[in-house]
């Protein structure tokens, strides 16, 4: 099960750079750790996140093994309407995550 | 002068008395992380514990508000931790995701309160004992580090008291949470002494001794440690 935390504020004005925040939970598993009995844990990390806002894509993140686990992302966007905030991601695993927000815009 | 220094001495002996919080000893930037939720990764565990407690103990349980400053607690004679207590419908694997969520989840809700177990003193006399005695090829007991040198260094490592009261905790070096039990494993290895297996009488005793001295400490439910 994913899980993710955003944070945003709970209203913006049009024009106004806003701030977002996310923590998902993931062990970004490096591939170089051992296990107790020797085997190498696989690597697995979250490699590709992509957030839309109301359908158009505002923030694209290239992670890698160099990311500590559970990562944290933050970016500024400049809020234009209310709308959705959709963010996706993709794993080694093939997993797939999302989490969806809403922004609240007023004039 | 000779007066300043006696007023030092006198604040330094106060200072020496009185507990503090791991988060005292941790660097700005843990402190940070630990101040804001939008932040703290431990959060994580908090939602998912509330979305397991919403299928699995809503039927029963409401509020747990102030449940986890009176853990560990001893009923009839047996020394029941948060842990055990949460296991008693559904037997979740020590240090499994949803043992650790539900535990993190019950704690939060106590976060700022201040511990408040009713242990006597006899509750504590085993941990106590098993506190000061010496252990493992370090030869060192707990007291040596946590009660006779904290605020020193040990490598690049500031030494601290050794409370629990931030625990279940999201530790950097575990990139999860933890529990408090695995936290004196951790310690435990690093004095090279044997593990005490997770909820033995061992590790309970010491559990209840680390909690009866913290007791008046606010819990930090998710705490953030180095």
């Amino acid at each position: 099960m994913a899980l993710a935390r955003i944070d945003l504020p709970h209203a913006a004005r049009r024009g106004e750079l806003v701030e977002v925040r996310i923590v998902i939970q993931h062990p970004m598993e490096t591939g170089f750790r051992r296990a107790p009995q020797g085997e190498r844990v696989p690597r697995n990390a979250i490699h590709s996140l992509v957030c839309r806002y109301s359908g158009t894509e505002v923030f694209r993140a290239t992670l890698s093994t160099g990311i500590a686990a559970n990562p944290f992302l933050r970016f500024f966007l400049r809020a234009t309407q209310s709308g959705d905030l959709d963010f996706w991601w993709l794993d080694d695993d093939e997993v797939q995550g999302a989490a969806q927000t809403h922004l609240v815009v007023s004039s | 002068m000779r007066k300043y220094l006696i007023l030092a001495a006198l604040i330094a002996c106060a200072a020496q008395a009185q507990n503090r919080s791991g988060l005292e000893f941790a660097s700005d930037e843990i402190r940070r992380l630990q101040a804001s939720d939008a932040e703290n990764p431990g959060m994580l565990w908090v939602d998912q514990g509330a979305k397991l407690f919403a299928q699995k103990c809503a039927s029963c349980h409401v509020s747990m508000k102030g449940v986890a400053t009176r853990y560990p607690a001893v009923e009839d004679g047996r020394i029941v931790t948060l842990e055990a207590k949460i296991r008693h419908k559904e037997a979740f694997a020590y240090e499994s995701d949803e043992l650790l969520a539900l535990t993190s989840y019950v704690a939060h809700q106590s976060r700022g309160m201040p511990m408040n177990t009713k242990i006597s003193e006899k509750d504590v006399e085993k941990g106590k004992a098993a506190y000061y005695r010496r252990r493992g090829q370090m030869n060192l007991a707990c007291a040596h580090c946590h009660e006779q040198n904290w605020g020193k260094h040990l490598g690049a490592e500031t030494l601290s008291q050794g409370q629990p009261n931030g625990y279940p905790a999201y530790r950097l070096e575990w990139q999860k949470m933890g529990s408090l039990e695995r936290r004196i494993r951790a310690c435990m290895f690093g004095l090279h002494a044997e593990l005490p297996p997770y909820g033995s009488d061992a590790m309970l005793e010491l559990e209840l001794f680390l909690v009866w001295r913290a007791n008046g400490l606010p819990i930090e439910t998710p705490a953030v440690r180095r």
